[in-house]
C-alpha cells in the first residue's frame, strides 16, 4: 500500500445557477483517495448542491467534474454523465441530508438492493434467478455476505429483518452509510452524517468513518456542521460561503483563517459596507487561492 | 380563407371552455400538488345544474333571458362550489402527507363515485335544451362561405374575459390570493405565519369548481345537450391544457385552453374528426415528453 | 383521541362520555350541507317528458331521507371517534383483526394451498354447475388481472390507469393471429403475451420518467387511445362489429364443440362421452385457473430477486435508487412490460373463451374495476386480490339488481380505504429474505421492531 494519496476528484470552476441564483460560483477543489475531505461552511452555502452535482442529480451549469478510478484507471468526467450511471460506472456513492431509505423493506432487503447492478447481472435477465442456477445461488450468497460484513460493521446484525422505517434514528443514519458501502464505491459522498446523533453516536461515526477511509482504502467527502467530527477526522477541508470557496487546507489551518472565522462569526463592519464590498473583501481574505 | 375564420371563432369558443376548467387544475396543483381527477366531473355537475336550473326557472315562469342566464350561471356556480368544497374535504383533507399514491387512488374513486351518482340520480340519458340564445350576424362571406359569429358565442367570449379579469384581480391583488400563493411556495411556512391552510386549500377548490361550473354553464348552452360522461373527456383536454401551458400557471392554463381548442377545431375541420381525441392526447404525451414544464410553467427543481 | 383533549371550552350537555351539544352541532351543519349537496340531483331529477323536451319531477321525500341519512351517518361516526374507552374498537381489533391477519400472514402458503385445492374440486363438487363455473371463471380472470396489475401498482408503485389497453391488446392480437394465420390458442396466448409486453415497452419508454400523477394520466390517455382506435381502424379491428368466430381452446388437439373440425377428435369423442357443453366450460375454468396460479408463482418468486426487490425499492425511493447506480427507466419498463404481458394473456383466455370481442369490453371503467381490486385488496397484498376481486366481481353478478349501483360503491370504497387504510385493507408485506432464517444467526425478530 503507498502511502502517498493519489488523486481522486478533481473539480474545477464548477457554478451552478438556478435562473437567476447562482448556488455555486466558480468552485474548484480537489480530493485525493484515502483521505476524508470535508465541506464546510454557512447553511445556504451550496454544499449539498455541490453534492447533487458530483452525483449526477443536477447538471452544472459549468465546470468540470474529473474522477480518476483509483481501482481501474479511468478517467470519468461526472458532469456529462446520466445521473445513476455515476454511481453504477464511476462507483460514487452518497447518503443523503434527510435519509432516504426504503422505508418498507428490511434492513438487509436494503443492504441487498444496493448490490442491484452485480446481483441483476448474475440473474442474467432474471431468468437464471427464476430457475435458481447456480451462478445465481452463488451471486445471491456472496451479496449476502457482504451484506452481513457491513451489517456487523455498523452494529445491526441484531435488527437484520426489521423494516428500516422502525429503526431509531441512528440507526438509519448508519444504515444509509451502509448501504451506500455495498456498491463498493471509490469515493463516498456524506451529506451531514452527523445531524440528529447524541455525542457518543457521533464518536462512533468518526470511527466507522475513518475505519471506512484506512480499511477501505476509499476517498471520503464529507459535508457537516458537527465540528468535533469535522476537525477530529478530516484530512482536508473546503470552505464555502454563498457558492464561493472561501478557504481550503487542513484542520489547523482553516481553523485560523480568518475569512473562515469572518463567515462563520460575522464581523461588524459588514453591516455598513455595501454587500459588493464586502464580497471582495470576503475574496481578497481567503490567501489559500490557487 | 372563410372556413378557416370560421374555426378560429369555433376553436376559440371551445378554447373558453377548456381553459376555465383547465385553470381548476392547475390552481390545485399548484397549491397541493396533485392532479384533482375528479375536476371534470365538477365540470359536469356544473353543467348538469345549468341544465335543472333552467329548468326551475322554466317553471316558475321566468323568461327575460338575460335573467335567466344570471340565475343559471350563480345557482350552478354555487351548488358546484359546494361540491368542490365537499370533494376536497371528504376525500383529499384527510390524506395530505399520506402515502405517495393514496390521494391520486381517492381522486380517482371520487370521481367514478361522482360520474354514477349523476348517473343514477339523474338517469344516462342525454339531457338536452332548447337554445337559450339564439342567432348571430354574419361576419363576410366568401365563396359562398358565410363566417358567423353567434350571439351566444360573444357572451361565452365576454363572460370569459370578465372572469378571467376578475379572478386575475383576486389572485394578485388581495389578501386572499397572497395567502394562496404562500401556501404554493411553503405550506408550512404559511401556517406558521398566521394563514389558515386548511381554508385556503378549501377555498382554492370552491374557487376551481365555481369557474368549472361556469365552463359546465357554457357546454351546457353551446351544445344544448349533455350527459353524465360528459367530464370525462372534458377534463382529460382540459388537463391537458394545463400541462401545455404550464402546470401552476394562471395564464398557462388559459392560454393552453385556447391552443387546445383550436387544435381541436383544426383538426376536426380538416383531418379525421374520429381522432380528434387522440390528437389532443398526443400533444399531451408530446409536451409531457419534450417540455413538461409547458409554455409558461416554472421549471422544476428536483427536490433532493 | 376525547380523553386527552384538553378542551378550555365548557362542556355542553354531556351524556357519559359524549358531549350532545358538540355532536348535536356537527350532525345539524352535516345534514345541511347535505341537504344543499343533495337538493338539485336527489330533490330534483331532469325527466324526459311525455313531448321528448326536459321536465323537472320532485323527489322531496327521497331528499329527506338522504338528509336524514347524512344526518345519522355522521351520529355514529361522532359516536365511534369520541367513545373513550373505544371498546367496540378494542373488542373488533382483539377478536377479529389481529387474529385474523395473523392467522392469515402466519399461514399464507398453506391457505394458499387449500384455496387451489378447493379451486380445482369446486367444477366436479355438487356446487359447481354451468352458471357458478362461469361466475368462478370471470371471477379468475379478474384475480389473474389484479395480479398482474399488482407487479406495476403494488410493487412497483406506478399508477397505471390504462391497464385495460394491454388486456385489449392481448384480445384482439390473439384473435387477430388466430383468424389470420389459423394458428391454434397454445401458439398465439404467448404470442398475444409477447406483444402487450412489447406494447408496454413502446407506451411506457417515454412516459417512465415522468412524476407519478403525470404517469397516472399518460397511462389513462393511452387506454382511451386503443380503445378509439380499435373504434376507427375497421380494416384491421372491424371496428364497433368487433371479432366474432374467434377459435377456441383445445386440449392437446381434442376439441369441445359438438362436431370435431375436418382432420380433428372431440373431447367426449376421444373419451367416449355424452357430449356436454359443460365439458367446455369446465375446461375454460382449468385454464385461466392454471394462468393465475402461473402468474402468481411467477410474481412470488420474482419478488425475491433483484428485479422484484428494484421494484420495491423503486416504489419506496427513487432518488436513492438512483443513487446505488439502478437504471430507474429501465426497473419501470420491466414491471410495465411483465403486467402488460400477463394482461395479454388474460386479454387472450377472454377472447377465446367468449369466441367474441369488440371494442365495449375494454372501456376505462374496465381498468378501473381492476385497480380498485388491487387497491382494495392491498397494494401488494395476493390474498386480498382473490378477496377483492370476490366483493367487486362476485357479489355484483350475483346480485344483479343492484349492478346500477356498483360503480358508486367502487367509487366511494376507493375513497373511504384510501381515508382509512392507505395501503390497502390487506396490505401486509413480507419481507423477501429473512436474516434468521438464512443464517440462523441469532436476530431480533421482527416482532421486536420499535
Amino acid at each position: 500500500m503507498s502511502t502517498t494519496a493519489e488523486m481522486l476528484l478533481t473539480v474545477e470552476h464548477l457554478t451552478m445557477r438556478f435562473g437567476g441564483l447562482v448556488a455555486i460560483d466558480d468552485l474548484s477543489f480537489e480530493a485525493r483517495n484515502r483521505e476524508i475531505t470535508s465541506i464546510i461552511g454557512p447553511n445556504g452555502a451550496g454544499k449539498t448542491t455541490v453534492f447533487n452535482c458530483l452525483t449526477g442529480f443536477y447538471k452544472p451549469t459549468v465546470g468540470r467534474l474529473i474522477l480518476n478510478h483509483p481501482k481501474s484507471g479511468n478517467t470519468y468526467f461526472l458532469e456529462r454523465m446520466e445521473g445513476f450511471k455515476v454511481a453504477q460506472v464511476a462507483h460514487v456513492g452518497r447518503t443523503f441530508q434527510n435519509i432516504r431509505l426504503f422505508g418498507q423493506m428490511s434492513v438487509l432487503e436494503n443492504l441487498i438492493v444496493a448490490q442491484h447492478n452485480v446481483l441483476m447481472k448474475a440473474s442474467k435477465f432474471s431468468i437464471a434467478g427464476l430457475l435458481r442456477l447456480p451462478v445465481y445461488m452463488r451471486a445471491e450468497r456472496e451479496a449476502i455476505d457482504l451484506a452481513t460484513y457491513w451489517m456487523d460493521k455498523v452494529g445491526l446484525t441484531d435488527k437484520a429483518d426489521w423494516d428500516s422505517q422502525n429503526l431509531p434514528y441512528g440507526d438509519q443514519r448508519r444504515l444509509e452509510i451502509a448501504r451506500a458501502m455495498c456498491t463498493r464505491p471509490v469515493m463516498l459522498c456524506l451529506d451531514e452524517p452527523a445531524a440528529g446523533l447524541n455525542p457518543r453516536e457521533s464518536l462512533e461515526l468518526n470511527d466507522l468513518l475513518v475505519s471506512i477511509r484506512d480499511d477501505h482504502g476509499i476517498g471520503l467527502l464529507l459535508i457537516e456542521h458537527d465540528m468535533s467530527v469535522v476537525m477530529g477526522i478530516s484530512d482536508h477541508i473546503v470552505v464555502l460561503d454563498h457558492g464561493r470557496k472561501i478557504a481550503d487546507g487542513d484542520p489547523a489551518a482553516v481553523r485560523e483563517d480568518p475569512a473562515v472565522i469572518k463567515a462563520y462569526l460575522g464581523e461588524e463592519e459588514d453591516e455598513e459596507l455595501p454587500p459588493e464590498v464586502a464580497q471582495d473583501l470576503a475574496t481578497s481574505g481567503t490567501g489559500g487561492k490557487p | 380563407m372563410a372556413y378557416f375564420i370560421q374555426q378560429l371563432i369555433n376553436g376559440l369558443t371551445l378554447g373558453a371552455i377548456y381553459g376555465l376548467i383547465a385553470i381548476g387544475y392547475t390552481m390545485v396543483y399548484g397549491i397541493i400538488g396533485m392532479i384533482n381527477f375528479a375536476h371534470g366531473e365538477i365540470y359536469m355537475i356544473g353543467a348538469f345544474l345549468a341544465i335543472i336550473s333552467y329548468l326551475v326557472f322554466g317553471d316558475m315562469g321566468i323568461v327575460s333571458i338575460p335573467i335567466l342566464l344570471m340565475g343559471m350561471l350563480v345557482i350552478s356556480m354555487i351548488f358546484t362550489a359546494a361540491y368542490g368544497w365537499t370533494v376536497e374535504r371528504l376525500a383529499y383533507r384527510p390524506l395530505r402527507g399520506s402515502f405517495r399514491l393514496a390521494p391520486l387512488i381517492s381522486a380517482i374513486g371520487m370521481s367514478i363515485a361522482l360520474q354514477n351518482y349523476v348517473q343514477i340520480s339523474q338517469g344516462a340519458r342525454v339531457k338536452p335544451i332548447q337554445p337559450v340564445v339564439q342567432g348571430g350576424f354574419q361576419l363576410f362571406t366568401q365563396g359562398g362561405f358565410a363566417v358567423q359569429i353567434t350571439y351566444l358565442q360573444i357572451v361565452i367570449w365576454v363572460l370569459t374575459t370578465a372572469l378571467m379579469v376578475g379572478f386575475t384581480y383576486l389572485i394578485t391583488q388581495t389578501s386572499l390570493g397572497r395567502q394562496q400563493r404562500a401556501c404554493e411556495q411553503d405550506r408550512k411556512m404559511a401556517s406558521l405565519i398566521g394563514v389558515n391552510v386548511d381554508r385556503t386549500i378549501s377555498l382554492t377548490f370552491v374557487l376551481g369548481a365555481a369557474l368549472a361550473a361556469v365552463a359546465g354553464l357554457i357546454t351546457t348552452l353551446y351544445y344544448g345537450v349533455i350527459d353524465f360522461y360528459v367530464g370525462f373527456l372534458a377534463g382529460m383536454k382540459a388537463f391537458t391544457a394545463a400541462v401545455l401551458g404550464g402546470i401552476g400557471s394562471l395564464p398557462g392554463a388559459m392560454l393552453g385552453g385556447l391552443m387546445i381548442g383550436l387544435i381541436e377545431a383544426f383538426w376536426s375541420a380538416y383531418f379525421t374528426i374520429e381522432y380528434k381525441d387522440v390528437a389532443t392526447f398526443g400533444i399531451l404525451v408530446l409536451v409531457l415528453i419534450f417540455k413538461p414544464t409547458g409554455f409558461l410553467g416554472k421549471p422544476e427543481v428536483e427536490k433532493v | 383521541m376525547a380523553d386527552t383533549v384538553i378542551d378550555t371550552k365548557k362542556p355542553g350537555l354531556m351524556v357519559g362520555w359524549l358531549d350532545l351539544g358538540a355532536m348535536l352541532k356537527e350532525c345539524v351543519i352535516t345534514a345541511l350541507l347535505s341537504a344543499v349537496l343533495f337538493l338539485p340531483f336527489i330533490a330534483l331529477h331532469a325527466d324526459t317528458g311525455g313531448s321528448g323536451g326536459l321536465v323537472i319531477e320532485t323527489r322531496w321525500d327521497s331528499w329527506a331521507w338522504f338528509v336524514l341519512a347524512a344526518f345519522v351517518g355522521r351520529a355514529l361516526l361522532v359516536v365511534w371517534r369520541e367513545n373513550p374507552s373505544s371498546r367496540t374498537r378494542d373488542m373488533l381489533a382483539k377478536t377479529v383483526v389481529t387474529p385474523v391477519g395473523g392467522f392469515f400472514r402466519k399461514n399464507m402458503v398453506a391457505i394458499g394451498l387449500v384455496a387451489l385445492v378447493l379451486a380445482v374440486l369446486f367444477p366436479i363438487s355438487p356446487f359447481g354447475n354451468r352458471y357458478s363455473v362461469d361466475v368462478a371463471t370471470t371471477w379468475m380472470i379478474y384475480i389473474m388481472l389484479g395480479w398482474g396489475l399488482n407487479i406495476v401498482v403494488g410493487l412497483a408503485g406506478l399508477l397505471d390507469l390504462g391497464y385495460v389497453a394491454f388486456y385489449a391488446v392481448g384480445a384482439y392480437s390473439y384473435a387477430l393471429l388466430s383468424q389470420t394465420f389459423g394458428w391454434s390458442f397454445w401458439v398465439c396466448l404467448p404470442l398475444a403475451g409477447v406483444f402487450a409486453a412489447f406494447f408496454g415497452v413502446i407506451l411506457g419508454f417515454p412516459v417512465l420518467r415522468l412524476r407519478g400523477d403525470y404517469l397516472a394520466i399518460v397511462t389513462l390517455g393511452f387506454g382511451e387511445i386503443i380503445r378509439v382506435i380499435l373504434l376507427n381502424w375497421y380494416n384491421v379491428t372491424n371496428g364497433p362489429d368487433g371479432i366474432s368466430g374467434i377459435e377456441r381452446p383445445t386440449l392437446f388437439g381434442l376439441e369441445f364443440g359438438r362436431n370435431a373440425a375436418e382432420g380433428g377428435t372431440t373431447f367426449h369423442d376421444f373419451f367416449g362421452l355424452e357430449y356436454s357443453t359443460m365439458y367446455r366450460v369446465v375446461f375454460l375454468f382449468y385454464l385461466i385457473l392454471a394462468l393465475a396460479v402461473l402468474t402468481n408463482l411467477f410474481t412470488q418468486r420474482i419478488r425475491k430477486l433483484p428485479v422484484g426487490r428494484a421494484w420495491e425499492a423503486l416504489r419506496e425511493d427513487e432518488i436513492a435508487c438512483r443513487s446505488l447506480g439502478m437504471n430507474p427507466t429501465n426497473i419501470k419498463l420491466s414491471a410495465f412490460a411483465l403486467g402488460a404481458m400477463f394482461g395479454g394473456f388474460a386479454g387472450s383466455f377472454f377472447a377465446t373463451r367468449q369466441g367474441f370481442i369488440s371494442p365495449e369490453s375494454f372501456t376505462f371503467i374496465e381498468s378501473a374495476v381492476i385497480l380498485a381490486i388491487v387497491v382494495l385488496g392491498g397494494m401488494g397484498s395476493q390474498i386480498g386480490v382473490v378477496i377483492a376481486a370476490f366483493f367487486l366481481i362476485v357479489l355484483p353478478e350475483m346480485a344483479r339488481e343492484f349492478e346500477q349501483y356498483r360503480m358508486l360503491v367502487f367509487g366511494a370504497a376507493m375513497v373511504a380505504v384510501m381515508v382509512w387504510r392507505p395501503r390497502g385493507l390487506l396490505s401486509y408485506r413480507d419481507p423477501t429474505i429473512l436474516f434468521s432464517k438464512i443464517t440462523g444467526r441469532k436476530s431480533t425478530g421482527r416482532e421486536h421492531q420499535a
